[in-house]
């Protein structure tokens, strides 16, 4: 082994070696990172709602009793969704807006698929405060709509965020129409 | 790891704070006895299973209500509608039946190879008070779940008390926080379950900085008397370690996705009903022989004595043990006793296991009484009398050619300097 003729035999068996030592490495290593997600992936996945929380993510709500100019809060997966029996001037406010000039655009026609009735989720898009507007004695905002006693942002007839610090226009959740009155919310 | 230490930022931080030749120094450097075998991989495994616990014990509380009412509840959603719930659980109650088994190992290691024996008698001790804390806690984990055998597994633990002459009806009823064990008991007990794994860490933590005063003993039992009879922890013992954990991560896989209830009693799937206690009431495995020995003895206040004797004996065994030689190895009659009493304890964990009835009583009252002649009796006498086989000069020179060439020369002048 120690002598001269050797060392040639002994660089390329060194060559082959530090080629099977570097695979084993990388093969450790990429087991040993599969094995660690593998791990992690329940420990995180465990805190994402329960079967029990999602089987109650839609609920049926019959609108017949909500009068013209009424508005109803009603609960879905927690959080509370307005549901508005609009006016025909609140109608005529959301569609005389010039769209172009609206922080988030959109149509009114985008946001309430049957004129008179609005249903959207009563969150603020700023931090998550309920705006007030849905009781007769509360204050609207300076558009006719709802207003966020938090941060004072305003929203209009439609929803839309028109001042304040909020981004967006109150979220529309998905729901259909299951009869004239009767909607399916989720 | 010279290299990483030239490292600026690395650097910035060491001047700082000598976090990282602590760590080369303790876990990777730090010579090691080269002969230790695969016994000596339950400590590190014990750590493993400890940190298993508490992780998924952390998480397993994001779900879990400890209410009288709701908590049985609560386990089933977490079985049912947590997402991976039953894999937490599972591993969680599985856990801790692995974690007892290699505390077991751990501990009869120990045993066998005189670990207890000085300079070490503290770092034993330290063992046996984690053993204690982590009944406590495993008992108090069982009652949580808030099943037939939780709630009087619990009644007849915490009933032990009543035991003690004068102070027993009252230290029961403080211990329960009313005159059953009912919600107040549970909360307490889920308090006292999820603070109790932190002070094992703790008392863990001092074991180990106790362990690196003297290293680790071997299976000869001899000192390291210069760098041809140890070796680096990195990478013979990291690896040696991980090895043992990819068998153990087995073993646990197996029981977790195979048999997750094996190990468990179909009666803690029935909901707490303080009016009726089930048929047959067992512990769980890791507390059978205790049991047994409570069991056997026909008193109610020594019955306790002995149970929990049993355990707290094994603080005095330093002492009972006189003998200088600590392996096994060159103890002929001592390594027989220990089998006798390694047999001895299963022996008690068959009869905790069936009820105590005809050859059962006999059975359990002579593994009893043998349990503690091993200590009393035995090992005493054996520190006497046994004649003992001749120690190697060292743990290298088994290993190495007749003392292998490190052994002689040079090697053996920096042998006699340190």
């Amino acid at each position: 082994m120690a002598d001269s003729t050797s060392v040639a035999e002994r660089s390329d068996a060194h060559g082959e070696d530090g080629t099977r030592r570097d695979f084993l490495y990388l093969a450790t290593g990429a087991m040993t990172a599969i094995g660690a997600a593998a791990v992690a992936w329940p420990l995180i996945e465990n805190m994402n709602p329960s079967a029990d929380v999602l089987a109650l993510s839609s609920i049926e709500f019959d609108m017949s009793p909500v009068e013209v100019g009424q508005s109803v809060t009603v609960a879905w997966r927690g959080k509370p969704v307005f549901v508005r029996h609009r006016t025909p001037e609140e109608i005529a406010e959301a569609n005389a807006v010039d769209i172009s000039t609206l922080r988030d655009p959109q149509a009114d026609s985008d946001r309430a698929e049957k004129p008179e009735w609005l249903v959207m989720v009563g969150i603020c898009t700023h931090l998550g405060c309920i705006p007030l507007g849905q009781k007769s004695g509360d204050p609207k905002g300076d558009f006719n709509g709802w207003f966020c006693p938090c941060h004072g942002s305003h929203y209009d007839s439609s929803g839309r965020i028109r001042v304040g610090p909020a981004p967006r226009n109150l979220e529309v959740p998905g729901y259909e129409y299951l009869s004239d009155t009767l909607i399916k919310i989720g | 790891m010279d290299k990483f230490l030239q490292n600026p930022i690395v650097q910035w931080i060491e001047y700082r704070l000598p976090i990282f030749s602590f760590m080369n120094h303790s876990i990777v450097v730090y010579p090691t006895p080269r002969n230790l075998n695969y016994w000596w991989n339950f400590g590190s495994l014990a750590g493993i299973a400890l940190t298993i616990q508490i992780v998924t014990g952390i998480v397993l509380a994001f779900h879990y209500t400890p209410q009288a009412d709701l908590a049985f509840a609560s386990v089933e959603h977490i079985m049912r509608n947590v997402n991976y719930g039953w894999l937490l659980r599972y591993v969680h109650a599985n856990g801790g039946s692995m974690f007892f088994i290699v505390v077991f190992i751990h501990l009869f290691r120990g045993m066998y190879y005189g670990s207890y024996k000085a300079p070490r008698e503290i770092l034993w001790m330290l063992g046996v008070v984690i053993l204690l804390m982590m009944m406590a806690t495993a008992f108090m984990g069982y009652v949580l779940p808030w099943g037939q055998m939780s709630y009087w597994g619990a009644t007849v633990i915490t009933n032990m008390f009543t035991a003690f002459p004068i102070v027993g009806d009252w230290l029961t009823t403080l211990l329960w926080g009313g005159f059953v064990v009912d919600n107040p008991t549970l909360n307490r007990f889920f308090s006292l379950h999820y603070l109790l794994p932190f002070m094992i860490v703790g008392v863990v933590v001092v074991q180990l900085w106790g362990l690196h005063v003297h290293k680790p003993t071997n299976p000869l039992g001899i000192g390291m008397k210069g760098p041809q009879d140890s070796l680096p922890f990195h990478p013979y013992y990291t690896f040696k370690d991980m090895f043992g954990l990819g068998v153990f991560l087995l073993v646990f896989a197996w029981l977790v996705f195979f048999a997750p209830n094996l190990l468990g009693e179909a009666d803690n799937y029935i909901p707490a009903n303080p009016l009726v206690t089930p048929p047959h009431i067992v512990p769980e495995w890791y507390f059978l022989p205790f049991y047994a020995i409570l069991r056997a003895i026909p008193d109610k206040l020594m019955g306790v004595i002995g149970m929990f004797g049993a355990t707290l004996i094994l603080f005095l065994l330093p002492w009972l043990d006189t003998c200088k030689v600590r392996s096994a190895k060159f103890r002929p009659f001592f390594k027989m006793a220990f089998w006798l009493f390694v047999a001895d304890v299963l022996i008690l964990g068959w009869v905790g296991k069936n009820s105590p009835e005809g050859m059962f009583i006999i059975i359990g009252r002579v593994a009893s009484v043998y349990y503690f002649a091993h200590f009393l009796v035995i090992l005493p006498l054996l520190g006497k009398f046994e004649p003992t086989r001749p120690l190697p000069e060292s743990i290298g020179k088994p290993v190495l050619k007749g003392g292998g060439e490190m052994a002689s020369g040079a090697v053996a002048a920096k042998m006699e300097k340190s």
